[in-house]
This record gives C-alpha cells, sequence and structure tokens, in this order.
C-alpha cells in the first residue's frame, strides 16, 4: 500500500512518469563494430551511410570523455548500454498512422501528443520518435505539395541521400566532441527537414521524443535545412518514463541555414530529472549547432529546461554569412537535486553579424546551475554585434548559480556588450502578492514567470503556454 | 630545462646555509615543478596566456641561479620625485636596501625568513619554482594600531648585467588590528629578456587597511608574473591598483579571502597596452562570510596588436549571505589586430547577495568623436580627451589622494 501510494505521488511530480508495455527488439548490448553495423542493417542504410558510422567509431575510440564542466556524474559504461531500442510492431514500418501499434498511439496520448486527432485539428506536423525510431510523422501530404520534405532521417537517407550527404556532418563534423562524435556512430533515427527556396513553411514542424525502454541511450540526430530565402519554425519536446538508473541522452541537431532564410528552433525539454533525492532522471549531453551559411540568414534558439538530472548543452551559431543572424533565448529551472551547465556559443566569422544571448537561470532546492557561453569575434568579422544578458534567480542557500562567460573580441570595430546579475525573490515582491490572495507558491511562479517573460515571448504559442505551466510546476515544493 | 633547473638549484642551495631539512622542503617544490613546467593553454586559467610558449618565444633557454653575492650600487635617480617615502629596493632581484626612515622604529618589525621555508597557500607551478629558488625572503610586520605616515615604495629595478634569467621574489606582510599601509609597486627595467616571478603575501588583521599600487610603465622586453594573497578579517580593506602597461609579458593574479564579516576589497586595473605586448589580470576574490563586498572595475585600452586578458571570478559560499560583489570590465580596441578577452565569472551558493558584472568591448565611440571635433578639435586630440577620460575613471578610484596625483602625474593623464 505504502509503495503504491508512493508511486502515485511520484506521478504527481512528472506526469510522464509512466512506462509503456511494448515489446521491444534491441541490439546487443555494448558499443562495437558489429552493433553498429546491426543498427545500419536494420536500417537498411546504403554504404556511405555504414561508413560514415565506422569512420565515426574509429575516431570515437581515440577520444577522450571531456570532465571540464560543472556537474559531475558517476562513470557512465558505454559499453553496458543498449544502442538501438524499437518497438517490435515497427519492424515493418507501418504505412499510415491506422497501422500503428495502438499501444504507441495511447502513449502519445498521454503526453498530450495525440497523433490521429492531431491530425486534423490543430497545424502542427509531428514526427514522433519512441526510444529508438522515428514512428510517426503527422501532415506528410500537405507539406509535400509545397516541395518541403519533413521524414525521420532515416526515410532521408534512403530517399533523399544526396541532401543528408551534402549536410550531415557539415555542421557538427564526425571529429567532433566525445558525445557528437559518438551519436554519429550509432544515432538511430530523428527527424529530416528541408525547405525549398522561396518556401515559408506553413505549419510548424514539430518533434516529440521519447524514451521507453531502460538502460538504453537514446541517440537520435536532427538536420534542418533551410535553402534560399525560406523560413521555418521548428519545435521539440521531450520525455521519458521515471527510473532509478540514470539514461543517457545524446543527440546531434545541425541546423543549416542558407541566404536569407531563417530558422526558428524552440525546445521544451522535459525529461525525467530524477525523485526528490536525486535518483534517476536523464543526462541530457546534446550538441546542438546553427550554421548561418549564407547572407542575411538568421538562426534562432529558444529553450526551456526544466528536466533532465544533467542538462549539458551549448546551442550555438557559427555565423558565417554576412549580415547573418544568430539569437539565444533560455529559461534554465534546477530544482531537488538536478544540475544544469548550459549556455550557448555565438562565433561571429562573417561581416555585420549579430548576436542576442538572453539567457534566465532559476535554481532551487540542492541544485546547481551554470551558465557557460563563449562569445568569439573573429578578426574578420568587422562591424559585428554582440549583447549578452544572463540573470540568476536563487531560491535557498543549499543551490548554486553560476556564470562563465567567454568573451573574444579580435576586432575592433565590432562591438560586445555582456551583463549578469544574481539576485533572489524580494521580499516586497512576495508580499505584496500574497497580500493580494495568492499563495506563497502562486506568488513564486508569479514572479518567476515575469522574470523569464522575455524567453516565454520568443516561444511559439501552444509551447509558451505549456513552457509557462511547467515553470510552476518544476518549482513546486521550493518555498516554504 | 631538466638539467638546467638541477644544476642552478644546486648551485643556489650551494650558497644557502640551509638546514638538510629545509633543503628537502625546497627539493620537494622543485621537483614540483619539474613534473608540472611552466603553465600553459591547456590548464584553465592559463586558457588565453600560453606563458611556456611566451618564455620559449621571448627568451628561449632560462636559467635559474642568481649570483647574490656582490651588491649592487642603488641608482637614486630612480627614487620618487616629489613624495616622502620608505624603501625596499630590489636590484636584479637581490634585495639592496631596506629603509623605514619615517617611521617609529618599534612599530614596524623586519623578519628575515630567508631560512624558513614557508608554504604558499596557492598550488600552481609558479609558486613551486618561487618556493624552489628564492633566497631571500622578509615579513614585514606593522604592529597593532600603528599607521604608516608616508607610504612604502617598493622599487623592482633590472639592468642589463642579468640576461635570460628567471627572478623569483617572495614578501609577506601582516598588519595587525587597527594599522595601515600603503604601498607601492614600481617596475623600471632596463634588462631584457628575463622572467620575473613575484609572490606577496599580505595578511590583514582585523580593522586594518592595505593599499596596494602596481605601477609597470616603462617599456621593457621582460616578462613578468606576479600573485598576490591577501587574507582578510572582521571590518578590513584591502584596495589593489594595477597599471598594467610596460613589459612585454605580464600577468597579475589576486586571490583575496573575505573570511571576517564586513571585510571589502577593491580591484582596480588599467590596462594600456601596445605593439605586441600581451597583459592578463586574472582575480579570484572569496566572499567567505556575511556582509562582505567586492569591487572590480577594469579597463583597458589596446594599441597595435596587443592582447589583454582579464579573468575575474567572484566566488560566494553558502555562508556568505548579503554579499555585495561587482565587476566591470571595458576594453577600448584601437587597432584592428588588437584582441581583448574576458572571462567574468560569477560561483554563488548563497540566495541573499547582490552579485553582477558586466563587460563591454569596441572601438572608440565615433559619435562622441564627431562631437568634440565639431567642437573644434581635431581628430588625434578628440581621440586622446576620449582614452583620457575613459582611464581617468579608474584612477579617480585610488583613495589615497597623495598616491593618486603621483599616479596621474607619472601616466599624463589630465583632469
Amino acid at each position: 500500500m505504502d509503495n503504491r501510494q508512493k508511486e502515485i505521488d511520484n506521478l504527481k511530480d512528472y506526469k510522464y512518469g509512466f512506462t509503456t508495455d511494448i515489446e521491444n527488439i534491441r541490439a546487443p548490448r555494448g558499443l562495437n563494430e558489429d552493433v553498429i553495423k546491426f543498427i545500419s542493417n536494420i536500417k537498411k542504410e546504403p554504404q556511405w551511410m555504414l561508413d560514415f558510422r565506422l569512420k565515426a567509431y574509429e575516431r570515437f575510440k581515440q577520444l577522450k570523455e571531456p570532465d571540464w564542466q560543472k556537474p559531475k556524474y558517476p562513470k557512465i559504461d558505454y559499453q553496458d548500454l543498449y544502442y538501438y531500442s524499437a518497438p517490435k510492431s515497427m519492424k515493418d514500418k507501418p504505412k499510415n498512422l491506422d497501422d500503428l501499434d495502438p499501444k504507441l498511439l495511447e502513449t502519445y496520448k498521454k503526453l498530450g501528443i495525440p497523433l490521429q486527432e492531431q491530425k486534423r485539428l490543430n497545424g502542427i506536423a509531428v514526427d514522433a520518435v519512441f526510444d529508438s525510431v522515428s514512428v510517426a510523422t503527422t501532415f506528410r501530404e500537405e507539406l509535400t505539395k509545397q516541395g518541403i520534405i519533413f521524414c525521420p532521417i532515416s526515410e532521408a537517407i534512403q530517399n533523399h541521400p544526396e541532401l543528408v550527404k551534402k549536410y550531415l556532418g557539415s555542421v557538427i563534423p564526425l571529429t567532433d566532441h566525445f558525445f557528437a562524435t559518438l551519436n554519429s556512430a550509432v544515432f538511430t533515427d530523428g527527424s529530416f527537414a528541408y525547405i525549398p527556396q522561396g518556401v515559408r513553411c506553413p505549419m510548424e514542424l514539430s518533434t516529440y521524443f521519447r524514451i521507453n525502454a531502460s538502460n538504453t541511450g537514446q541517440f537520435e540526430r536532427t538536420l534542418i535545412v533551410a535553402d534560399k530565402g525560406s523560413y521555418v519554425s521548428y519545435l521539440e519536446g521531450c520525455t521519458a518514463p521515471m527510473r532509478d538508473e540514470n539514461q543517457l541522452h545524446a543527440a546531434n541537431v545541425e541546423l543549416v541555414a542558407l541566404d536569407d532564410a531563417e530558422i526558428k528552433y524552440s525546445t521544451v525539454q522535459n525529461w525525467y530529472p530524477g525523485d526528490k533525492d536525486g535518483k534517476g532522471g536523464i543526462y541530457n549531453f546534446v550538441t546542438k549547432r546553427g550554421l548561418c551559411k549564407g547572407k542575411n540568414s538568421k538562426i534562432s534558439w529558444t529553450q526551456v529546461e526544466t528536466g533532465s538530472a544533467i542538462t549539458w548543452k551549448y546551442p550555438s551559431c557559427i555565423l558565417k554569412g554576412d549580415n547573418s543572424v544568430g539569437e539565444f533565448y533560455s529559461i534554465a529551472i534546477t530544482n531537488n537535486h538536478q544540475k544544469a551547465d548550459t549556455g550557448t556559443k555565438m562565433i561571429h566569422l562573417g561581416k555585420n553579424t549579430k548576436s542576442k544571448i538572453i539567457s534566465k537561470g532559476i535554481s532551487a532546492g540542492f541544485s546547481d546551475m551554470t551558465y557557460r557561453g563563449l562569445v568569439d569575434i573573429s578578426s574578420k568579422a568587422t562591424n559585428s554585434n554582440n549583447y549578452t544578458q544572463c540573470d540568476s534567480l536563487l531560491m535557498g542557500n543549499k543551490c548554486g548559480a553560476h556564470t562563465v562567460p567567454y568573451i573574444k573580441n579580435k576586432n575592433s570595430e565590432s562591438n560586445i556588450a555582456h551583463e549578469a546579475t544574481t539576485s533572489k525573490i524580494s521580499e516586497e515582491q512576495l508580499h505584496y502578492c500574497q497580500q493580494r490572495g495568492l499563495s506563497a507558491e502562486e506568488a513564486v511562479g508569479l514572479i518567476v514567470n515575469g522574470f523569464c517573460k522575455e524567453v516565454l515571448q520568443q516561444l511559439p504559442m501552444e509551447f509558451a503556454v505549456e513552457a509557462q505551466k511547467l515553470v510552476g510546476i518544476s518549482l513546486e515544493g521550493s518555498v516554504g | 630545462m631538466k638539467e638546467q633547473l638541477q644544476k642552478d638549484f644546486d648551485n643556489t642551495i650551494g650558497n644557502l646555509t640551509l638546514s638538510q631539512k629545509d633543503i628537502e622542503i625546497k627539493k620537494f617544490y622543485l621537483d614540483n615543478f619539474i613534473n608540472k613546467g611552466f603553465p600553459n593553454r591547456k590548464e584553465e586559467d592559463w586558457k588565453f596566456s600560453d606563458l611556456n610558449q611566451i618564455i620559449k618565444k621571448n627568451i628561449g633557454e632560462l636559467s635559474f641561479h642568481n649570483d647574490y653575492t656582490s651588491t649592487n650600487k642603488v641608482d637614486t635617480s630612480v627614487f620618487v620625485d616629489g613624495l616622502e617615502h620608505n624603501k625596499i629596493v630590489f636590484i636584479n632581484g637581490r634585495i639592496e636596501k631596506i629603509d623605514f626612515d619615517y617611521e617609529k622604529k618599534d612599530q614596524i618589525e623586519i623578519i628575515d625568513q630567508s631560512e624558513t621555508i614557508n608554504k604558499f597557500n596557492n598550488n600552481n607551478a609558479l609558486s613551486d619554482l618561487n618556493s624552489a629558488f628564492t633566497n631571500k625572503s622578509f615579513k614585514i610586520v606593522v604592529k597593532e594600531g600603528y599607521q604608516l605616515t608616508k607610504p612604502l615604495i617598493i622599487y623592482h629595478t633590472t639592468n642589463s648585467k642579468i640576461w635570460s634569467k628567471n627572478i623569483n621574489l617572495r614578501l609577506n606582510f601582516e598588519l595587525y588590528k587597527n594599522s595601515s599601509l600603503r604601498l607601492i609597486d614600481l617596475f623600471r627595467d632596463t634588462s631584457e629578456k628575463n622572467f620575473i616571478n613575484i609572490f606577496y603575501n599580505f595578511g590583514l588583521k582585523e580593522n586594518s587597511i592595505l593599499k596596494n599600487y602596481k605601477v609597470d610603465r616603462f617599456e621593457n622586453k621582460n616578462i613578468k608574473y606576479s600573485f598576490n594573497n591577501i587574507e582578510q578579517d572582521k571590518n578590513s580593506v584591502s584596495e589593489t591598483f594595477i597599471l598594467s602597461s610596460g613589459s612585454n609579458f605580464c600577468k597579475n593574479e589576486i586571490n583575496c579571502n573575505l573570511n571576517g564579516e564586513y571585510s571589502s576589497a577593491f580591484v582596480n586595473g588599467i590596462f594600456s597596452i601596445n605593439n605586441n605586448r600581451h597583459h592578463e589580470i586574472r582575480t579570484i576574490i572569496n566572499h567567505l562570510t556575511e556582509n562582505t563586498k567586492s569591487y572590480q572595475l577594469i579597463k583597458s585600452v589596446l594599441e597595435d596588436s596587443s592582447r589583454a586578458v582579464y579573468q575575474g571570478k567572484i566566488f560566494v559560499n553558502s555562508k556568505a549571505q548579503k554579499t555585495d560583489g561587482y565587476q566591470l570590465s571595458k576594453a577600448i580596441l584601437l587597432n584592428k589586430d588588437s584582441e581583448f578577452n574576458a572571462k567574468p565569472e560569477l560561483e554563488i551558493y548563497a540566495d541573499d547577495v547582490k552579485c553582477s558584472h558586466g563587460s563591454a568591448s569596441g572601438s572608440l565611440n565615433e559619435d562622441s568623436i564627431f562631437y568634440l571635433m565639431s567642437r573644434g578639435l581635431n581628430y588625434q586630440q578628440s581621440r586622446e580627451l576620449l582614452i583620457n577620460g575613459f582611464l581617468l575613471d579608474v584612477v579617480e578610484k585610488i583613495t589615497d589622494p597623495e598616491v593618486k596625483n603621483l599616479i596621474k602625474n607619472m601616466i599624463g593623464i589630465k583632469e
């Protein structure tokens, strides 16, 4: 009885903590060439893709796991993980949504992503990734009419090899850091989007990631290419069941914006953060990088980070094209024993490039939060500008908030401005809200939402509502 | 380098009268240094300034033994005019003169610590090098309640007698309750291509005040590293001003521990560098208890292909509620080849604190130049006026009027 009560209590905190009983096909435990061949084979990949993976694996063997980050974690045994897990019913891919395993559909319904209804109702095209494979993509016909390609990356490898070959690994090279290279070797699925020249994508594209199986690492790969003059807004959401052990999530996301193109990438990351004592939870070690390849291109990252036991990622922009713009808006909230080391890199290479960084960090409980960022204006990036603002809010004296910006200016005609503050919620503000009938928790929620408003405004409507709620939930129990 | 170090070490030890135990300790530091070598960019603290490379490029092979048996003549022309002061004179690393003529003899104690090895609370390769090779070190104690009537100027003079040498200096200062000391470090080098490695240790007791002004203004081709460790008790105040300008490479590090309530630390700095010079200031202010305060202001003017680095860290531990920490760095890049790197860092574990930092870098404001030119100044004058005003801001932070005037005159900043 006690146990059950406990379980229910736990579920109250993290409503996506259920698991789904679906039969899985898994690659043998461990990492070696055979496993990579197994993955490649099961996905019926062409030889060049397998070569790509093996090359990455060769490189991976030489790399050392980095250890400079603030949140330390127990050593991961990379031979003890499953690198591929797929719902059994996916072996022969369903032709349309009606063929989907009803259990899967139910799972996504619980997650608030009813694939079936969504298809008819609101205008968001969804690609759902369950453990290692993409299970469903909606709205495909409509997008195809405009020439937009939006499909699982494994399909893109089959059907659009010329595009994948050209852009895969062009932003995050094979030889990048430890986790990115691991991903290049073993990535299983993810989304691919290509927006042709001059097309403004009529709806938001969205991917929902879900880790279900235990002992599984999720390594997905997302590649978005916006051709000349196009525009796309992309949403990403993530959840995972509650498990006692830590699970690794090491995704790679590559964005390429050609001349005059714009990509807006929004994430609401709500992986399982572990329980109140810091047991379990996801290790979210993700590499996200955008390349403003063409002139006048723009990439904008917006992220709301509330989940994961450890978040360690720096969505970055390489501003290569002249007049290109990079933006980064982030809210990171850590509670209980969560840890986050996140921020961005803005690398200015082209002339007249501009970047803006707004980062809001909130830490409560026993958590630890670090903003780490790099602004690098190279000597050729004449007349470039950067503005950075990072604010941290602390609740209680058991948590930490840190700011570690690296600022490099090699161009005398470029300007960099950086500001950071750390403070707590003022007693007056709390008093004022409570006087007007709000409970202490509601008051904190309200104030924090105000603190984050600058970032929340950047999110697309549907996400903004969810994010606002998440901000409230994540901080529950952090006052009083 | 290893053989050279061993050989020079044996030579140095030979000239000292040390007990077997002390020799063992010095050997231990030597081995530490041999293992670590000069710091390089792989170490986070040296990310922007690879000392190993800089020494290789600018000096080549260093030798570590200095013959201090014969005295050097003190050239009185280097002394500061128009300001009465106490003196300590170093010539080529040899201490030639300690002179507290203006003070009460019984209030200041000078303890020769050459024969005792004291540990330095800093675990880096350069402190190991310093501990292994310093041959004379003194502790200067200011007694309870005594405030020095005149400032103390430490002359760091080198001349062309030395070449490719490593010089290690160490001084310890103890300021007892209610005492105060004004200390000016004045660098004057006519030598070239030496590596000077200076460690200061300050202990500030309750209510004491330390003001340390470091002035490296004269152009020279030496490489300098200077480390100040400051321990502060209740109500004590430390003020550090750094003018970083003359040497080819210079890195100033300040580590300040605010151990007592209501203690405060101020660090102000100016980089004014040209040619290929590469200068760095790194500060770590540790707020370790309640109600402590720190303030940092660093301004840089960079010409030619010079490079300045500022790494500042404010650390607040969970006990240090009501901390007030502030940090601002601003840089003007005057040439397309100049470079400014900053890493202003906050590490905070307490919630009731007020901490902020700001950093800005860019070119001279063209609008301001236009404004001045429209009022009849030429371009050069407008530029100078703006830079003057930009730097004056930092000089004005100096709380001691005598020293403020001295420094203003030295660098030719007008009000």
